[in-house]
């Protein structure tokens, strides 16, 4: 028993490991399809584009198992702590991309979707991966059905947010620095940022970093927390218990609770790593990277990538609206004695509906297409990681467990 | 007002922009540009009619944008109340107008000044509520009966310039392949209806219903949560009940009795810390993770003619093993397990003893929720309860008073009476506590403590349920039959030699396009081109 749990386990990961890799590759391949202005319709457009689009699969399929081995190790579907929930996430946009692919075989979608759905996974990633118990509350079947299909709708909500950025990518004159551009280079930067997060955890992880502070609370109480990051800012006031690299400023007073320091530590050294790769990425390119990327996209039809992020909103409110307002209010029903509480996770899911259904009725009497309809999905993408994530770590609610 | 006549002959309604019937139209004659076909050029009441104070409302309500604008407000107000935990979130025992300021510093201060604690119940936010009910309501009949006139009564002959401002559209000369066209078009699930020669192959029409059903669906909603705050529809009640314990549920009398609930026993397990699956995650949990909540409970109903006060008649009507996920339900009743207080004292047992021999003359035990007044231990021998507090606090610096109706922590004053001291001697026990007021000769000492779990009920009737379940149940219906569906028409029409083909969908037009290039694939017919 112990035996195959442990090689389920072992399995799983192997597997998870085997997809990332996968997906990697599938980027690079959708990267070498785009065509250029020369020749717009190289063959090789097409073969690189199934090369591409087959390695999605297959590494979906990996994934997959990844998925089932992992539920099979810990007895419940493992999508009940952030890492399984966000790898999950993750899982569920390539699936959307697949579909989506299959309707309009848009290579550049591929370009776009993958590396982000990689970024996601390997955000997720950086969570604890313990495989845990449930509490009482969560061991509901209505719950497992409630997160898939949530995430399956935010998945496929989110390449509109990948359609619309490409739209913007492709419209957005790149001649004179403007507002837009700038707002394309800082959603570019924010993705950076999270590759940052990404590589400073891992690097840190990798030479078992760990320093110790101890300090006092607003009512006086003794805190300590161990920051598994290099410390540039420590708690306020705080003192270390070791004598490893530590802190350059302490943080505000106000900022005090057992994992305020240590997460806005956090939060600093992302920002710090993606502007270092935001500046090498500029060095190198000697242009906006979006202005480097933009030539590649000529051959895209604007009115063609519109369509698709229309039709990705399209087809993931109703399955967005289903699992998380639908399922998680029939869960919430049994579990919590009512269909709503507003809680804050409920609320940001309510908040999240709202936001498209504004959209659609925005495209559909304001005549919002195009660019505003783009510049609106990447507002939608951002409250659904703030939903995902922030309300996790920030704003805790009856879903803490997440 | 006058109707339009159209020379085809159909008489329109005011307003309407293009014919019914013949789709010519009435409006911007002579214009070359495409025509808009939202809701057909049916006449909509809001752009019609502008000038009464009714009207004015009516078109408030009814406009998109103000529609938007509703939305997007609900959408901040909600977000603005998660800033901050809602009151019902913080402990409750803090006091929400000292709680904000001491967790959140001046922001939170403000958050509480400005009512956001309990945004969500706020009369602010329910009349935004409303008027999203009121704007749906409203939108729906303005525009829901023309689009339905329109499409009930569209002809397959249709004016050209109907068919060439239409974003899809050709004209040709050449002959078409009709059989063909007609198989092709069946094939896609066109109906084909022909008139003089013309065409007009449909499909999907069903689809234009779709977001009025899901407006229905959402007001019906609506109006469900509404409901709650009427009488007899919604109960929310805590039932606090310890192991052993027999109690009415509260709220649950109706005309044929009153059930009774006996908690027979409460469980909680936990994971075993050698549980080979989560080894890894409760090594590192310093708490024992709980795996389930559980009151082994018996469920009682009364007769019909119970009297009140007098001791029920209690008939069984069923043992539940109540966990959480797992309610109780019985008539429109449910019981969820919800939480629970272990270990909470319930009773203590007492030795009276003689001091100078260390006799033990007799032994008595308090139930700490219901004591006794006078306990008899033998002849001569009694013990009267003088003063009782169940969960001792002291009042003023001096008084003692009790702090609620809990024997957390108890205080008794005892009096002993003996043969040999008729007027009694006084004594002070609670929990560590055990004066004696003045030279007793006998001694009361605690001899066993009796500790039993609490479980934390909640029993709640929701009528409101079957009518949100519906009003949720028509909106999915209403969404995906609106945004998975289009609704598709090709026309043809013949004019001499030539013919004139256009094609219209209400979304998707790059679906609506290659269906065009499969069709033109199969039968020869051209491509229309895209005018737009
Ligand atoms: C939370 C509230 C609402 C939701 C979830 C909702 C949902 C929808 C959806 C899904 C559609 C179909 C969109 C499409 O086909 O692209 C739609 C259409 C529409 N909605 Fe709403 N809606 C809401 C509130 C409102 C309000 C307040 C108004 C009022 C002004 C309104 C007016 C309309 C109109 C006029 C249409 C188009 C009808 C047609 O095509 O015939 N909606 N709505």
């Amino acid at each position: 028993m112990r035996l195959q749990q442990f090689i389920m386990a072992q399995l799983s990961s192997t597997l998870l490991y085997i997809a990332f890799i996968i997906y990697l590759i599938a980027t690079l391949v959708f990267a070498l399809s785009l065509s250029d202005k020369k020749n717009k319709q190289a063959a090789y457009t097409k073969r690189w584009g199934r090369i591409g689009y087959g390695l999605s699969i297959i590494g979906f399929i990996t994934q997959l198992g990844y998925f089932i081995t992992r539920w099979v190790a810990s007895g419940h579907a493992p999508v009940s702590n952030l890492f399984e929930f966000v790898t999950f996430f993750g899982m569920m946009m390539v699936f959307a991309f697949i579909v989506l692919y299959g309707i309009y075989r848009a290579n550049a979608l591929g370009v776009f979707a993958m590396p982000i759905a990689l970024l996601i996974i390997a955000y997720g990633s950086m969570f604890p991966r313990d495989i845990a118990p449930l509490i009482p509350a969560l061991k509901s079947d209505w719950l497992k059905i409630h997160v898939t299909t949530a995430a399956l709708g935010e998945g496929i909500l989110s390449i509109s947010f990948i359609a619309g950025f490409i739209y913007l990518i492709r419209v957005v004159d790149q001649q004179l620095s403007s507002k837009k551009t700038k707002l394309i280079e800082s959603i570019i930067y924010l993705l950076l940022c999270v590759l940052g997060f990404i590589i400073i955890s891992a690097g840190s992880a990798a030479f078992h970093y760990e320093t110790t502070f101890s300090w006092k609370g607003t009512k006086g109480e003794k805190l300590e927390n161990v920051y598994t990051m290099p410390a540039l800012i420590g708690p306020h006031n705080g003192e270390q218990l070791d004598d490893h690299f530590g802190p350059l400023v302490d943080a505000p007073s106000w900022i005090n609770g057992k994992n305020a320091p240590k997460k806005l530590n956090t939060f600093v050294w992302s920002l710090l790593a993606g502007g270092v790769l935001y500046g090498l990425i500029r060095l190198i390119l000697r242009k906006r990277i979006a202005a480097a990327i933009r030539p590649r996209l000529m051959n895209l039809n604007p009115d063609f990538i519109d369509e698709i992020s229309y039709r990705s909103v399209a087809i993931g409110f109703p399955v967005f609206t289903l699992g998380a307002l639908v399922f998680a209010m029939i869960w919430a029903q049994a579990a919590w004695t009512r269909y709503w509480g507003w809680d804050p996770k409920e609320v940001w899911a309510l908040i999240t509906f709202l936001f498209y259904a504004a959209y659609l009725h925005f495209r559909l009497s304001r005549g919002w297409h195009g660019e505003k309809s783009a510049w609106l999905c990447v507002i939608g993408f951002v409250i659904i990681m703030f939903n995902l994530v922030a309300v996790n770590l920030v704003v805790a609610g009856l879903h803490s467990y997440a | 007002m006058e109707k339009i006549t159209c020379e085809c002959g159909h008489v329109n309604p005011f307003g309407t922009e293009i014919c019914e019937a013949c789709g010519k139209p009435l409006q911007n004659v002579d214009s070359t540009k495409l025509i808009n076909m939202r809701y057909e050029g049916g006449a909509v009441r809001s752009q019609t009619y502008k000038k009464h104070s009714i009207d004015k409302i009516w078109n408030f309500f009814s406009s998109v944008k103000v529609g938007i604008w509703i939305i997007v407000l609900i959408l901040v107000a909600a977000a603005i109340g998660t800033i901050f935990p809602q009151q019902m979130y913080i402990p409750p025992t803090a006091d929400p107008s000292t709680y904000y300021e001491e967790e959140y510093g001046t922001l939170g201060k403000i958050f509480y000044l400005l009512g956001f604690e309990n945004l969500y119940g706020s009369w602010w936010f329910m009349l935004l509520l409303a008027a999203l009910g009121i704007s749906l309501v409203i939108v729906s009949i303005d525009r829901g009966f023309p689009l339905y006139r329109a499409l009930k009564h569209q002809r397959v002959t249709r004016h050209n310039s109907f068919m060439n401002r239409q974003r899809l559209y050709i004209e040709v000369t050449q002959p078409l392949a009709l059989e063909q066209l007609k198989t092709s078009l069946k094939k896609r699930r066109y109906k084909v209806k022909e008139e003089n020669g013309n065409w007009l192959a449909e499909k999907n029409r069903f689809s234009r219903w779709g977001p009025y059903v899901n407006h229905t669906g959402l007001i019906l909603f609506l109006i469900g949560a509404m409901l709650r705050f009427f009488p007899d529809m919604y109960l929310d009640q805590p039932l606090w009940i310890k192991e052993g314990e027999t109690l009415a549920i509260p709220g649950t009398k109706t005309e044929d009795g009153q059930y009774y609930l006996k908690n027979n026993r409460f469980i909680m397990d936990t994971y075993k810390e050698n549980d080979p699956k989560f080894a890894e995650a409760l090594k590192k949990s310093s708490a024992d993770i709980p795996s389930n909540y559980q009151s082994n409970v018996t469920l009682y109903k009364t007769k019909k003619d119970f009297l009140p006060g007098a001791k029920p008649e209690l008939t069984k009507v069923k043992d539940y093993k109540l966990r959480v996920n797992d309610p109780l339900e019985f008539d429109s009743f449910s019981l969820y397990q919800v939480d629970f207080k272990p270990s909470q004292l319930d009773a203590f047992s007492f030795k009276l003893k003689r001091k100078k021999t260390d006799e033990t003359i007799g032994e008595f035990t308090v139930n700490l929720a219901n004591p006794k007044a006078t306990y008899h231990l033998k002849k001569g021998y009694d013990i009267t309860l003088k003063n009782y507090y169940k969960n001792v606090k002291v009042e003023n610096n001096k008084e003692l008073g009790s702090k609620d109706n809990n024997p957390e922590n108890p205080l008794m004053l005892l009096k002993i009476i003996a043969p040999d001291v008729p007027k009694g001697e006084r004594a002070v026990l609670g929990i560590q506590k055990n004066f004696e007021l003045g030279q007793n000769k006998y001694r009361i000492s605690l001899s066993g403590v009796k500790m039993k779990n609490v479980s934390g009920l909640t029993v709640k009737k929701d009528r409101t349920l079957p009518i949100i379940v519906i009003g949720g149940l028509i909106f999915m219906i209403g969404v995906v039959q609106g945004l998975y569906w289009n609704h598709r028409r090709v026309w043809l029409k013949k004019e001499g030699d030539r013919w004139l083909i256009a094609a219209h969908t209400n979304k998707n037009w790059f679906g609506m396009k290659r269906e065009l290039q499969g069709i033109s694939e199969e039968t020869g017919m051209p491509v229309l081109q895209d005018q737009s």
